[in-house]
C-alpha cells in the first residue's frame, strides 16, 4: 500500500512537471530514450473542467468558470498504462504526457524517464519560478517612518 | 398578415465580406499575431477570459481579433465555443493561499506575514500618455530582489484566528455545488450561485454597482482586506486515473473585502466580509465583485434591504454583458411584423381619436 502511494506521489509529482511544459519540450527530452512498443488507448480529446474556487478562499466551493482541457491515454506494450491530462487544447502534449507516465511505471524505464525528462523540465520550472519569484520579491514595500518634528 | 422578409442573403454575405476587411484594416499595415494580442494585450484577454468563463489564452486572444477589439463580442465568441466541448467534470477546489504569488496588497494592515508586494501594477503610475511607448520601446530589465520563502497566508485568515472577522461558511455535508450553466436561474439564489454569477458577470455593471455602494445605496463600509494576484495549481480528480491529476497552473486575483461589523446577543461583533475571484489579473473586477457579493448578503446579515446592489434578482439578471447585449442588439433585426401591427393599431387609435374629437375641434374653429 505504500509502495502505491509513494508510486501514486511520484505520477502526480511527475504529472505537475510535465503539465507546466510544451509538447515540443517533452517531446525532445523524450528522445533520449528508446521508447518501447505502445498504443493509444485513448486518442487525443479536447474538453472542458469547470474550475472551482472556495467562498472567502477557505469556504464553501463555487463554480468559477471553465478551462479547456487535453486528455489523452497511452498502454505500454508491457501492459503499463499512462495517463495525461493538461490545461489547454494541445492534444499532442496530452499524449506525451500519458506515455510519461506509463513510462514512470514500468520498471524498465521508470528511472530513464525520471532523469532524462522530468528532471530536467523540473529543474527548467523551478528557474523560471525564481527568476519570477525575485523579480515580484524587488516590488515589496519596505516602510520606513519619518521622524515628525513635534517642535 | 403574413409578411415574407427575403431577399437579404446577398446583402450579408457582402455585409461579411466588407466586415472581413473592415477588421483586417489597412493591408499595408501588418497584422496582429494571437502572441501579440496575449503577450501585448494580456489584461484583455484577461477580461474576456473571466467574463466568457473560460481560461483559455490563445482562444480568449483569437477571439478579441475576430471582434476587433469589442471585448463584449469577443466574450459572446468565447462563450459560444464552450458550447462545442464536453465537460470532463469539475476541478479540485483551487487553494489562493498557496498561490505562487504576483501581488499582494492589504489596505488594512501594514505589516502582513510576507509583506506588501506590489507587482506589476498601474497604481502610483501618473496616467500620462507615455509618447515613448509608441514605437520601439524596449523596457528596463525587472529588478530583482532576494526572494522569501516565508509563506503568504490570506490576510483574513490571519484576521479569523482572533475572531475579529466572520469565517467562511463551509460546505454542508454532501450538498451540491450549484452551476448556472446547467440549472436555470432561480430565487433567493444561494452564495455559490450568486459568486458564479458575480464572477461571469460584466466589469462595468459590477463596477457601477459596487460604486453605488459605496455612495450610500446600500452602504456597508470596506475595507481592502487583501488583493493577491498570481499563479495557482489546479487539480482534477479524474476517475479513470484514479487520483487528482495536475492539469497546470492559472492565473487568479482573488479580493477579499472586510466590512462593516455585526454582532448581536449572542455572537460577539465580528467584521463581515466579501469575497471576488476572477481568472488572470481583474483587480476592478474583483474589488467590485467583492462589493456586490457583501451588499448581497444584507439579507442573511439582517440588514435593510432597498439598494439595488442588494437586490439579488436585480443584480444577477443584469450582470451578464452576453445575455443583455443579445436583448438589447436584438432590436435592431428586423422587426417588420412586429411594427406592421404596432403601426395597424396605432392608426386605428387615431382615427378614433380624430373621430372622438372631430366635433369639438369644428365647434372651436368655428367659435
Amino acid at each position: 500500500m505504500t509502495q502505491h502511494n509513494n508510486q501514486q506521489a511520484q505520477r502526480k509529482a511527475a504529472m505537475a512537471v510535465l503539465a507546466h511544459a510544451e509538447a515540443g519540450e517533452i517531446a525532445a527530452r523524450l528522445r533520449a530514450l528508446a521508447l518501447p512498443a505502445h498504443q493509444e488507448l485513448r486518442a487525443p480529446e479536447n474538453g472542458l473542467v469547470m474550475l472551482r474556487g472556495r467562498v472567502g478562499g477557505d469556504g464553501a466551493p463555487f463554480n468559477l468558470g471553465e478551462a479547456t482541457v487535453s486528455r489523452a491515454a497511452v498502454r505500454l506494450a508491457s501492459g503499463e498504462v499512462g495517463f495525461g491530462y493538461a490545461l489547454g487544447r494541445d492534444g499532442e502534449k496530452a499524449r506525451l504526457i500519458a506515455l510519461c507516465d506509463a513510462l514512470a511505471q514500468s520498471s524498465d524505464f521508470g528511472e530513464a524517464v525520471e532523469r532524462d525528462v522530468i528532471a530536467p523540465l523540473r529543474e527548467q520550472l523551478m528557474i523560471q519560478r525564481k527568476q519570477a519569484a525575485a523579480e515580484t520579491a524587488a516590488t515589496k514595500v519596505d516602510f520606513y517612518t519619518m521622524v515628525r518634528g513635534e517642535g | 398578415m403574413y409578411v415574407a422578409v427575403k431577399g437579404g442573403e446577398r446583402a450579408i454575405e457582402n455585409a461579411h465580406r466588407l466586415l472581413a476587411n473592415a477588421r483586417r484594416g489597412d493591408q499595408s499595415v501588418s497584422e496582429v499575431t494571437l502572441d501579440q494580442i496575449s503577450e501585448q494585450l494580456g489584461l484583455a484577454v484577461d477580461r474576456v477570459m473571466s467574463e466568457g468563463s473560460l481560461y483559455d489564452r490563445e482562444l480568449a486572444a483569437l477571439a478579441i481579433k475576430q471582434a476587433r477589439g469589442d471585448l463584449i463580442e469577443a466574450i459572446f465568441l468565447v462563450r459560444a465555443f464552450r458550447a462545442t466541448l464536453p465537460r470532463f467534470g469539475t476541478s479540485e477546489p483551487v487553494d489562493t493561499g498557496a498561490m505562487r504569488v504576483q501581488r499582494r496588497v492589504s489596505a488594512t494592515f501594514k505589516d502582513i506575514p510576507g509583506g506588501q508586494i506590489l507587482g506589476p501594477t498601474f497604481d502610483y503610475t501618473h496616467r500620462l500618455l507615455d509618447p515613448s511607448l509608441a514605437e520601439g520601446f524596449v523596457p528596463e530589465v525587472p529588478a530583482t530582489a532576494q526572494a522569501s520563502t516565508a509563506p503568504t497566508p490570506r490576510v483574513t485568515d490571519i484576521l479569523g484566528r482572533d475572531g475579529l472577522i466572520e469565517s467562511s461558511p463551509r460546505a454542508e455535508d454532501g450538498a451540491s455545488v450549484g452551476d448556472l450553466t446547467r440549472e436555470p436561474l432561480n430565487f433567493p439564489a444561494d452564495r455559490d450561485l450568486r459568486l458564479q454569477n458575480l464572477a461571469r458577470g460584466d466589469e462595468g455593471f459590477l463596477l457601477a454597482m459596487g460604486y453605488s455602494t459605496q455612495r450610500g445605496y446600500g452602504r456597508n463600509h470596506p475595507f481592502v482586506g487583501e488583493i493577491r494576484f498570481g499563479e495557482v495549481e489546479v487539480e482534477f480528480f479524474a476517475e479513470d486515473v484514479g487520483f487528482a491529476v495536475p492539469l497546470g497552473s492559472i492565473e487568479l486575483t482573488e479580493c477579499q473585502m472586510v466590512n462593516q461589523f455585526k454582532g448581536s446577543a449572542t455572537e460577539a461583533p465580528c467584521f463581515t466580509r466579501g469575497y471576488g475571484l476572477a481568472f488572470g489579473q481583474s483587480e476592478r473586477k474583483t474589488m467590485s465583485m467583492a462589493l456586490v457579493d457583501r451588499a448581497l448578503r444584507a439579507r442573511e446579515l439582517g440588514e435593510e434591504v432597498g439598494a439595488p446592489a442588494q437586490d439579488e434578482e436585480f443584480v444577477m439578471s443584469h450582470s451578464d454583458n452576453v445575455q443583455a447585449t443579445g436583448f438589447v442588439e436584438h432590436l435592431k433585426l428586423p422587426h417588420y411584423v412586429d411594427f406592421q401591427s404596432e403601426l395597424g393599431l396605432l392608426r386605428k387609435l387615431r382615427k378614433e381619436f380624430a373621430e372622438a374629437n372631430a366635433p369639438d375641434a369644428m365647434k372651436e374653429a368655428a367659435e
